[in-house]
C-alpha cells in the first residue's frame, strides 16, 4: 500500500480548462490517474475531450463530488483565486487536495491551511510537484515515467530535485514520492510524510530532501530520532547559500544563523540518518543501505 | 521585500498608526530643507536594511537646520554592514517617555502569525527574548482571524501595560495588525513603540516585509522597489522575469528547478575547492519549467553579460521540459547571441527526451558546448573551465 493515493482514488481537477490544467490532466490521465471532473466556477456544464473521454465540468467542487464520488483534489487555479478554490475543496469534503499553484500569497496559505486542519483534511503544497505512487497513481505533475515502484518512500521540498532522485534510483524503485512545496507555509510536511512512511508496509527506506531557509529539517530529524526506525537517508540543498538571499523558494533563505543547510545536516545526523553532500552521493548512501538490507 | 523605515513610516500611516512627521531627503541640502520644513529639533536617520545603525553612527539629533544638513553630509555614503547610505530620513524629535517593543510576524514553524511586545523597547529584541524570554509577551494568532480587537487586548492585558494607555495601545495594536494583514505583509515591527512625555502611543521606529507573492494585490507597489539597492542583472533578469540571483564567482549556473539550482551551486563549489583559483558559482539562474529558446537565450545572455563569469554550466532535468527543446534553445541562444557568446558552456541533459537533446548538441557541433554525462562529472568539467581560465590570466 502506497501512502494517500492508490489506483482507486477518484480525482477531480480544479483549473482543468486552464492550460496548464489541461496538460497535466492528459498526462494524468495517460498515467492511468481517474480523473472524474474537472471544476472551473462559471464554465459548469461543459466538458473536455482527452483522448476519447470527455470530462465533465462543474461549477463547484461540492457538485462535482456529489456526481462523481471523488475524494481527491489537484489545484491548478492561479494565485489570485487558489485560496476560493482550495477553501471550496475543503468545504466540500474532499479528503485529500493537491495544490500545484506557485505563488499563492501566503496569507491566502496560512488561512487554508488553518481551514484545512480544522476540518481533519490532508493538504499538500502549495508550489508543488504533487504525488506519485509509481504504477498506481499520480496527482500533480511529477513526470511517471522516470522510476518504477519499489520500496523507498521519498519526500522533498523541491520538484527538480524530486526528479532527480528518482532518476538516480529509478532502478530501486518507489513506492511513493511526495512533493511537499517549498513555499513558507505549506500543508504535509516532512514529518507527516515520515510517519506515514514508517507506517506504510511497502516502504523499506526512506529519502529525504530538504534545502535552506526555516527548521523544518530540524523538527523532522527530532522526530526521527523519536518515532521513526526505518532508515532514512537525507540530502539538503544550498551549502553554499549566501545569507539573506531568496533561492527560488519563497521559504528558501538563510536569515542569520538559522536556515543554514550545515545546521539541518548536524541536526539529521545526531538523529542517526546518513546526510549526503551531493545527489549522487545520497542515492550512493540509499544503495548502500538497501544493500545490506 | 524588505522596507525602507520612511517606506514603513508612510504605510503606518496610510493605516491610521501614529508617526511622527519625516521627510526623506538624498542630499544634505535635502536635509536642510526638510529640517526647516519641520521645525525645532529633529532626527536624520540613516534610511538602511539593516539592523544597529545607530551604533554605526547613523542616527544623529540635530538641533537646527545647519547641524542637520551637516549629519546628513556625514550619515549619505556611510557604509553600514556593507548596506551603501543612499537616503536619510529627518524626523521630528520625540519626547520619549517610555519605550515598548511590539511586532507580529509570520511563525514558519506553527504555520499561524505571532505577536510579541515588551514592556521593555529600544533595545535588541533577539537579546531579551534570550536573557529575559519573560519580559517577551508571545501569543499565537489564527490566521483566519489575525491580531484583531480581542488578540489586541489580550496581548495588552498581558504584558501589563498601565491602564491610562492600555486602551490606546490596544487601538495602535488593532491598526498595526491592519497594516499586516492589508499590506500582506510577513513582518510588521515596531521598535521602539513609544510613550511620549504627554502621554501619546507613537510607532517611532518602523520594520516591515512584504510578500513578494502578494504583488498582484497592490499595483502600487513598483514605486517601493529599491532599484538602487538591486545589482543591474539582477534587474535586468526581473525584467525579463528570469529567477537570477547574482554571486561572487566565475561558473554561470543555469538549471530548472529552485533546487536543482541550489544544488547545483553546491556540487560547483565542491568541485572547484581543490582546484587552482578555488572556482565558485557565479550566479543562481532557475529557467523554471518549460525553458523555451527564449528563455535560454535571455538566461545565458544575462549570465555572460557578468564579466567574473569564465564558464556556463547549462544543469537540465528534463521532468515535463523535453531535452529537445532544451538543445534547441541553446541553440537559438548562441544564435541570437553570436559573438558575446565567448564562454565555454558545459551541458549536462538527463531526463525526457535527453538521446534526442544530446543528439541535437552533438550534430550542432558548436565549438563552445560541451556535453558532459552526469551532473558531478559536468559541475567538475566547468570547474576545471574556470580555474584554467583563471590561471591563464
Amino acid at each position: 500500500m502506497a501512502i494517500w493515493l492508490d489506483h482507486r482514488s477518484k480525482v477531480i481537477v480544479q483549473g482543468m480548462t486552464g492550460t496548464e490544467g489541461r496538460k497535466h490532466t492528459n498526462r494524468m490521465m495517460m498515467f492511468g490517474t481517474r480523473i472524474v471532473a474537472g471544476v472551473t466556477p462559471g464554465k459548469g456544464g461543459q466538458s473536455v475531450t482527452f483522448e476519447e473521454d470527455p470530462i465533465p465540468v462543474y461549477n463547484t467542487v461540492r457538485e462535482a463530488r456529489h456526481a462523481t464520488g471523488a475524494t481527491v483534489s489537484c489545484v491548478f487555479v492561479p494565485p489570485p483565486y487558489a485560496k476560493q478554490a482550495v477553501m471550496d475543496a475543503i468545504d466540500a469534503g474532499i479528503e485529500l487536495v493537491v495544490v500545484i499553484t506557485e505563488g499563492i500569497p501566503v496569507k491566502d496559505t496560512a488561512e487554508f491551511r488553518a481551514a484545512a486542519e480544522e476540518k481533519g483534511v490532508r493538504l499538500i503544497g502549495p508550489n508543488c510537484p504533487g504525488l506519485i505512487s509509481p504504477g498506481r497513481s499520480n496527482v500533480g505533475i511529477i513526470p511517471p515515467n522516470i522510476a518504477r515502484s519499489g520500496h523507498i518512500g521519498l519526500v522533498s521540498k523541491s520538484g527538480t530535485l524530486t526528479y532527480q532522485m528518482m532518476f538516480e534510483l529509478g532502478d530501486i524503485g518507489f513506492s511513493s514520492c511526495i512533493g511537499i512545496g517549498g513555499d513558507p507555509i505549506i500543508g504535509t510536511t516532512h514529518i507527516d510524510a515520515l510517519a506515514a512512511f514508517q507506517e506504510d508496509e511497502e516502504t523499506d527506506c526512506i529519502v529525504m530532501i530538504g534545502e535552506i531557509g526555516g527548521d523544518a529539517e530540524e523538527r523532522a530529524a527530532e522526530y526521527i530520532r523519536k518515532n521513526v526506525t526505518k532508515p532514512v537517508v537525507a540530502y539538503v540543498a544550498g551549502f553554499t547559500a549566501p545569507e539573506g538571499r531568496t533561492m527560488g523558494h519563497a521559504g528558501a533563505i538563510v536569515s542569520g544563523s538559522s536556515g543554514t543547510a550545515q545546521a539541518k545536516k548536524v541536526a539529521l545526523e545526531k538523529a542517526g540518518v546518513k546526510v549526503g553532500r551531493t545527489p549522487s552521493e545520497t542515492a550512493q548512501l540509499v544503495r548502500g543501505l538497501m544493500r545490506t538490507r | 521585500m524588505d522596507l525602507f523605515e520612511y517606506q514603513a513610516r508612510d504605510l503606518f500611516e496610510a493605516h491610521g498608526v501614529p508617526v511622527l512627521r519625516g521627510i526623506v531627503a538624498r542630499t544634505a541640502e535635502e536635509a536642510r530643507a526638510a529640517a526647516e520644513e519641520l521645525g525645532g529639533v529633529v532626527v536624520v536617520k540613516a534610511q538602511v536594511k539593516v539592523g544597529g545603525r545607530g551604533k554605526a553612527g547613523g542616527v544623529k539629533l540635530a538641533k537646527s537646520p545647519d547641524e542637520a544638513a551637516q549629519h546628513a553630509r556625514a550619515i549619505l555614503g556611510m557604509d553600514i554592514k556593507g548596506h551603501l547610505v543612499e537616503a536619510v530620513m529627518v524626523a521630528e524629535g520625540a519626547d520619549i517617555a517610555e519605550e515598548y517593543y511590539f511586532s507580529v510576524l509570520l511563525d514558519r514553524a506553527n504555520r499561524n502569525y505571532l505577536a510579541m511586545c515588551s514592556l521593555e523597547g529600544g533595545v535588541e529584541i533577539e537579546q531579551l527574548a534570550e536573557e529575559r524570554p519573560e519580559a517577551l509577551v508571545k501569543l499565537s494568532l489564527d490566521p483566519r482571524t489575525g491580531l484583531d480587537e480581542a488578540a489586541a487586548s489580550e496581548i495588552v492585558e498581558k504584558v501589563g501595560f498601565a491602564e491610562d494607555i492600555a486602551d490606546q495601545v490596544t487601538n495602535v495594536l488593532v491598526k498595526l495588525g491592519d497594516v499586516y494583514r492589508e499590506a500582506d505583509a510577513t513582518l510588521v515591527e515596531v521598535n521602539p513603540l513609544v510613550k511620549t512625555g504627554d502621554g501619546c502611543i507613537i510607532a517611532l521606529d518602523g520594520k516591515v516585509t512584504l510578500d513578494d507573492n502578494a504583488d498582484f494585490r497592490h499595483p502600487d507597489r513598483e514605486n517601493l522597489m529599491d532599484a538602487t539597492a538591486i545589482d543591474p542583472l539582477e534587474l535586468r533578469a526581473r525584467e525579463k522575469d528570469l529567477n537570477y540571483v547574482k554571486l561572487d564567482g566565475q561558473v554561470g549556473v543555469i538549471g530548472n528547478g529552485a533546487g536543482l539550482v541550489m544544488s547545483t551551486l553546491d556540487v560547483v563549489a565542491y568541485a572547484g575547492e581543490d582546484l587552482p583559483g578555488n572556482p565558485k558559482p557565479a550566479n543562481f539562474l532557475d529557467i523554471g519549467g518549460g525553458a523555451s529558446a527564449q528563455v535560454m537565450a535571455d538566461g545565458l545572455d544575462i549570465i555572460l553579460s557578468d564579466p567574473q563569469v569564465e564558464v556556463v554550466f547549462v544543469n537540465v532535468f528534463g521532468g515535463i521540459t523535453a531535452c529537445s527543446e532544451v538543445a534547441k534553445g541553446i541553440r537559438e541562444a548562441l544564435k541570437q547571441l553570436g559573438n558575446r557568446a565567448s564562454k565555454p558552456i558545459v551541458v549536462r541533459l538527463d531526463g525526457n527526451a535527453v538521446e534526442v537533446g544530446r543528439a541535437m548538441l552533438e550534430e550542432y557541433d558548436h565549438p563552445l558546448v560541451k556535453v558532459v554525462e552526469t551532473m558531478d562529472e559536468a559541475a567538475r568539467t566547468a570547474a576545471e573551465l574556470a580555474s584554467a581560465a583563471m590561471e591563464g590570466k
